[in-house]
Formats: C-alpha cells, sequence, structure tokens
C-alpha cells in the first residue's frame, strides 16, 4: 500500500513535469498551427539563462521572472528572424528548422555551459510543504505551479482580446486579418508565450532532474505523449494527458511488480514503462484522432 | 620463369627468417609501417563531440592539446610530430565504422588511440584486427577488450566494470550481515556488464539479490524505481547508473526514508557531479572504487601530480574544467600512449608498437591512486587491473583497505 501511494504520488511528480512540457508545445499549436521539437531545448536555454543569473547573485524569483521574460523575447525573435521567412514554406522545411533549432540550443549551451550536471536549487520550503514519504515539497510546488499556469494560460485564451485575437489568427488568418488582426505579430507573441511557458518548465523540472543540456531530451518524449493523448489543441487536456501518463508509466512498474510477486516470472515492468505509455497514445490517437479532449476541427475543401 | 612449389616456399622461409632477423637487429635501424616516417606519426581517434554522448567530447579536447604540447614543447616523440587526426563519430557505430575506415585506409594511420565508446569500439573490433591495425587504450569499461588471443590488435585501458563489480560482491559478501541487495541497472551493455559481474562475485549466494529494476536513458527520473527497491525490503543498494540518475537514485532513497548500504559504480563517482547534487547529507558513507584522483575532491589538493596537472591543464588546455573527471582520465591515457610511443624507439612498426603495449611492468601511470600502476604482457591486455574502495566523509571520499587486484575472466 505504501508503495502504491509513493508511486502514485512520483507518477503525479513526474506528471507535472510533462504538463508544463506539454502545455509549451500547446501553445506554439494553438498560435502558429506547428509542433515545435526545439521546445524542449529551447527550455532547457532558458533554465541555464536563470540558473546564470543566480550565479551572479540575483535570487531564485527574480531570476525566475528576468528568465521568463527573456525567453518571451527570445521566442519573439525566434519567430520573427527564423521562421518569417518560412511563412509560405512547406511543413516539412518547417520542421527541419525546427530539429536544426534543437540541434543549435544543444550544443550552444553545451559549448557555454558545459555538458556535466548541475544542481538546481528549489524554491520551495523544505519542512512545512508535502507530506513526508510520499510526495516530497517540490513535488508538489512543481504540481501547483503547472496548474496555476494553465489556469493563467485558460483566462488569457478565453478573456482577453488579445488571447481571442491570437486563436483567431492560428485558426483562420485571412479571415483575422480582415477583421484587423496583425496576424504577424500574433504569431510570434504565440513564439513568445510558449517560450516563456517553457521556461517556467525548465526552471521546475531543473531540480528534480539536475540541470544539464540533455536534460529535456527523454521529458520532450513523453510531453508529447501527454499533449496528444489529451489533446494537442486543448491546454487543460494537455496538463491531464501529462499527468495521465506520468502515473500510467508508475503503474505500469507497480502492476508488473505484483504480478511479479504473484506468479514469480517478470512479464511487465521497468523495460516497458515508455512502450506501454505509447501503446496507449496510438491507442488513444485511433479512437479519438483528435485526442481525449480535442475538439474535431472540420476544414470545408 | 615457372615457379614449383617448393620453390615458392622456399623463397617464403627465407623472406620469414629475413624479415624476423630484421627485427633483432633494428634496435638502431629505422622502421616504419604506414603512419609514421622520420618527421611524423599519425595517429586516429574518434570520439563523440556532438549528440547525445557529446559530454565525452572534452576527452577528445584534452588529447589534441596533449598532443599539441608534446609537438610544441619537446618537438614531439624521438623527434617525430603527432599528427592527431581525431573525428566526430556522433557515438554512432556505423559513423564510426566508417571513420576509421578512412582513418586506416585513406589517412593511413600507424594506430587508433582512445576511440570512445562500447558500442563504436564493438563495431570497429573486428575490422581492427582483420586489418592487424593497433587499436590502443580504447575508452570503455567494457571487458572484452583484454583478450590478446582472439583479437592482438586490441588493448583496454581502465579497470574494466565486470572486474569492479566482483570487487563490491566480495565486499558485500564479507561485510553486510544478511545481506539482501537491491539492483538499480542501466538497460544497456555497460549496465549488463556490471551486472554480470555482481552475479559472479556473488557465486552461490547470487539468491541475496532480491530485486534488480532497470531503467532506459530516456527516462526522466529513477524514482519510481528507487520506491520499488525501497519496498522490496533490501538492506544492500548496487547503483549501476550514469552520474545523473545516480545522483536522483541517492536522493531519492534518502527522501522515502531507505538507507541501505550504498554501493556506487566507479562511473558516477565524482564530487561535483554527483555528491554534491545528490546531497553531501543523503550520500555519507556511500562505497565505491577508484583509480584515479578526483579533482574535485579536495584530499588531493596537495598532491604532487595533482598539482602537475592543474599548472598543465591552466597553461595547455585553458578553459577546459578543472572538476571534469574526463580530464584527468584523458591526461592519464594520453601520457601512457606518450610513454608506449616513446618505448618504440625507432622501430614504428605496428608489430613494435603492440609489443611495447604489452611491455609495461608497474609503470606509475599519472594521476592514478598512490599504488595503482600499469602492467600489461602479451597475455595480459588489461593495463589497469587495481582499485581501491572508498567511502564517502564529510565532502570527500576517503580510502580504505589495501590497493586491490583482481583478475577478469
Amino acid at each position: 500500500m505504501e508503495q502504491f501511494l509513493q508511486q502514485i504520488a512520483s507518477g503525479l511528480a513526474n506528471g507535472a513535469i510533462y504538463a508544463c512540457v506539454a502545455l509549451a508545445l500547446v501553445m506554439i499549436y494553438v498560435s502558429t498551427d506547428h509542433i515545435n521539437f526545439a521546445q524542449g531545448e529551447m527550455a532547457m536555454f532558458s533554465t541555464y539563462i536563470s540558473w546564470q543569473l543566480m550565479s551572479w547573485g540575483v535570487s531564485f524569483w527574480i531570476a525566475f521572472i528576468l528568465a521568463v521574460l527573456l525567453s518571451f523575447v527570445m521566442g519573439v525573435v525566434i519567430e520573427r528572424v527564423i521562421l518569417r521567412p518560412l511563412h509560405n514554406a512547406p511543413v516539412l522545411s518547417i520542421v527541419v528548422v525546427f530539429i536544426g533549432l534543437l540541434a543549435i540550443f544543444n550544443s550552444v549551451a553545451g559549448a557555454i555551459w558545459s555538458y556535466l550536471i548541475k544542481e538546481y536549487p528549489s524554491p520551495f520550503p523544505k519542512s512545512s510543504f508535502g507530506i513526508a514519504g510520499v510526495i516530497g515539497p517540490h513535488q508538489l510546488g512543481v504540481v501547483l505551479v503547472t496548474l496555476i499556469v494553465l489556469g493563467l494560460l485558460f483566462a488569457f485564451f478565453r478573456y482577453t482580446p488579445l488571447g481571442l485575437a491570437m486563436r483567431a489568427a492560428a485558426q483562420n488568418p485571412q479571415m483575422a486579418r480582415l477583421v484587423g488582426v496583425r496576424v504577424d505579430w500574433m504569431l510570434a507573441l504565440g513564439w513568445g508565450l510558449a517560450a516563456a511557458v517553457g521556461a517556467v518548465a525548465g526552471i521546475m523540472v531543473a531540480h528534480i532532474v539536475y540541470l544539464d543540456p540533455n536534460m529535456m531530451a527523454g521529458i520532450l518524449l513523453y510531453a508529447f505523449a501527454g499533449a496528444l493523448v489529451g489533446g494537442i489543441g486543448n491546454p487543460g487536456g494537455a496538463v491531464l494527458g501529462g499527468f495521465i501518463v506520468g502515473v500510467l508509466e508508475n503503474m505500469v512498474a507497480f502492476a508488473g511488480n505484483q504480478l511479479e510477486k504473484a506468479t514469480g516470472v517478470y512479464i511487465i515492468g521497468n523495460g516497458e514503462k515508455l512502450t506501454v505509455a505509447l501503446i496507449i497514445v496510438i491507442f488513444v490517437l485511433t479512437v479519438r484522432p483528435a485526442g481525449i479532449f480535442g475538439r474535431v476541427v472540420v476544414k470545408r475543401v | 620463369m615457372r615457379t614449383n612449389r617448393r620453390m615458392f616456399l622456399g623463397g617464403a622461409s627465407t623472406a620469414a627468417v629475413l624479415s624476423a632477423s630484421g627485427v633483432s637487429f633494428a634496435q638502431g635501424d629505422k622502421k616504419y609501417s604506414d603512419g609514421a616516417s622520420d618527421t611524423e606519426i599519425k595517429i586516429g581517434h574518434t570520439n563523440p563531440y556532438s549528440g547525445p554522448a557529446s559530454a565525452y567530447g572534452v576527452i577528445g579536447k584534452t588529447l589534441q592539446a596533449y598532443w599539441k604540447y608534446v609537438n610544441e614543447t619537446q618537438g614531439g616523440v624521438n623527434g617525430r610530430k603527432i599528427n592527431f587526426i581525431s573525428y566526430d563519430d556522433g557515438y554512432t557505430p556505423s559513423k564510426t565504422v566508417e571513420l576509421v575506415r578512412q582513418l586506416v585506409e585513406q589517412d593511413k594511420v600507424l594506430c587508433t588511440f582512445n576511440t570512445l565508446g562500447t558500442p563504436t569500439n564493438t563495431a570497429i573490433h573486428k575490422y581492427m584486427n582483420q586489418k592487424k591495425v593497433p587499436m590502443l587504450f580504447v575508452a570503455t569499461g567494457a571487458s572484452k577488450w583484454g583478450k590478446p588471443k582472439e583479437f592482438p590488435w586490441t588493448m583496454g585501458f581502465q579497470p574494466d566494470y565486470h572486474t569492479e563489480a566482483v570487487i563490491y560482491a566480495k565486499h558485500i559478501l564479507a561485510n553486510v550481515k544478511d545481506s539482501k541487495i537491491g539492483v538499480l541497472m542501466q538497460n544497456d551493455d555497460y549496465g549488463k556488464d556490471y551486472w554480470e559481474g555482481m552475479r559472479e562475485g556473488l557465486g552461490k549466494e547470487v539468491g541475496r539479490v532480491v530485486k534488480h529494476v532497470t531503467y532506459e536513458v530516456t527516462d526522466p527520473t529513477v524514482d519510481s524505481q528507487v520506491i520499488q527497491l525501497k519496498d522490496s525490503g533490501a538492506n544492500v543498494f548496487f547503483n549501476i547508473s550514469t552520474p545523473k540518475f545516480a545522483a536522483q537514485a541517492m536522493r531519492k532513497a534518502a527522501d522515502i526514508g531507505w538507507k541501505p548500504a550504498q554501493y556506487l559504480n566507479n562511473v558516477s563517482a565524482s564530487v561535483a557531479t554527483v555528491m554534491k547534487p545528490a546531497g553531501f547529507e543523503n550520500v555519507q558513507g556511500v562505497l565505491t572504487a577508484a583509480y584515479l584522483m578526483d579533482p574535485t575532491d579536495k584530499q588531493w589538493d596537495d598532491n604532487a601530480d595533482m598539482k602537475m596537472w592543474k599548472e598543465w591543464m591552466g597553461k595547455y588546455n585553458a578553459g577546459a574544467s578543472l572538476s571534469d573527471a574526463s580530464n584527468v582520465f584523458a591526461y592519464s591515457v594520453v601520457s601512457l600512449m606518450h610513454e608506449t610511443l616513446k618505448k618504440c624507439g625507432n622501430d614504428l612498426t605496428r608489430e613494435n608498437l603492440m609489443r611495447q603495449a604489452a611491455n609495461f611492468q608497474k609503470w606509475k601511470l599519472p594521476m592514478a591512486l598512490p599504488g595503482i600502476t600499469v602492467s600489461t604482457s602479451p597475455t595480459d591486455y588489461y593495463p589497469i587491473q587495481a582499485v581501491q574502495l572508498q567511502r564517502f566523509k564529510g565532502e570527500t571520499w576517503e580510502l580504505f583497505g589495501d590497493v586491490m587486484h583482481a583478475e577478469s575472466t
């Protein structure tokens, strides 16, 4: 029973990480209709920026805010400088650019900060937070921060004119332009927001997985799974999808252990965690191509 | 002219006798294979400078810095400049094969040296031995590089993982009462090498392993695995993982209140990149085996070797990290190569190179722990086979017991 609770809690904590990155993926998708493969590396880079600020003596939360702002600017600049010229390029060219960005961010971070792992502090107080033995203060903190970010994004898209304009620009650029939305800038804004959300995710994750240039490689995989399960066009769905994937992979290991105890043979377990998660993704997408919470977009041709 | 069989055989054996006697007279004479000449020695190397294993790129850079230093300050080795050709294989075996073929067939190197990675070296192992090109001091801890009978042209360097795990197993049996062992293993060749060593070291007592869990390198954390190990009731934790995961596992164990006797593989013994991130308070008493000095361990600050290394790094490898153990490793292995080339004198044939590499008697290796030396012979292709156990105390490793020698299978 103790193991069960611990596995659930650790699954939720991992799920929160996936959810955060999944949110950033959804942000770009909602505002530009692309899936950004460099999202993880951008988040990693932002995290390094905050680490650098802290090592210069800036306090955690100030470094956090500065890193998020800088990431926003970085996202806008990337859209303006690199993606703008590819406006009418086929999807494949854009995918290649994303993969190129991934490699560039990874190598540049390695060149500047080296590939050695670094500690990253946790902003959450150690004693007064969390449930001893089940979930640590930082893990609980990550879950809370993820939910707060989700709430903010939801409010932004739902209740602000700017959010509405961004949604319109992504879904129907021509029409949006006709009613006076500056579509170009909406795309850049989407990139900035996604980079900012990614920065939050990176900063939250770094304490758990440690800071190194490859820290996001595995996480991005699970985040994709989470985003797809929940629905890539739906922030709430992506967050839930992230949690589902996180808990699910631990449950696979847990169930495998129980089976092994009962039968004495290894049937399924840690080695198959990712496999099972991906099988579920395929299953969900077969049954509901838009994800559990996704809305099917019908285009008139 | 018609050549009959007898004449051909006679001629061949005369040639063999001549060449055999040629070797014995060769001390002063200059003899060369491909890649060596009066002015130059060409050495090939592959290393991941990009891709997922690019953290090892620093090894290649330190090797280059060292040869540059040898060329500039000593005029090369025995008057011949070292031409060190290092290619980026991105840790991809298929690319390694392509690059090593280029090194051997186009660049025509005398030998390769310190090619990095277990899967990558496995891919070129047979090729190098078919071509009879020395493949010296490979940068991997797998146990398969010291087999002079099957692979006379390949030689390892560091104590292999298998041997190390045998030593831990023996220590567990001798020191932990009623041991119940939990094993965390990276699910690949490197992890399996340790795991096999542990099983062999336990021998009949292999039933003491109560739980064996694995992780994939794509896993973000190993939290779930550590919870499973705790649940199994294990009181010994054998941690076969790379730095990031090792630190995570030890921190998680402390977080959930699991306090086993911990054995940590040497791969992750760095103070700066593992023990400190895991939290010093969480890693007291952890055991590991070592053969090189850790540059981040304060106890070596006044050691002559360490001072010399730091000075060399500052002068000839400026900008490289002084806390990265890879830089120590590279310096150490390249010193051994340097010494091997010096011993070759003017006979720079591939045969002689292997002969000299297999002819070290208790050579003092720079940056090795006190008492650990290099010994090789035509039947012993494992240069370093000794390690010493150390226990973590305060903020540094504390050596204890004797230097342990183990013969690998």
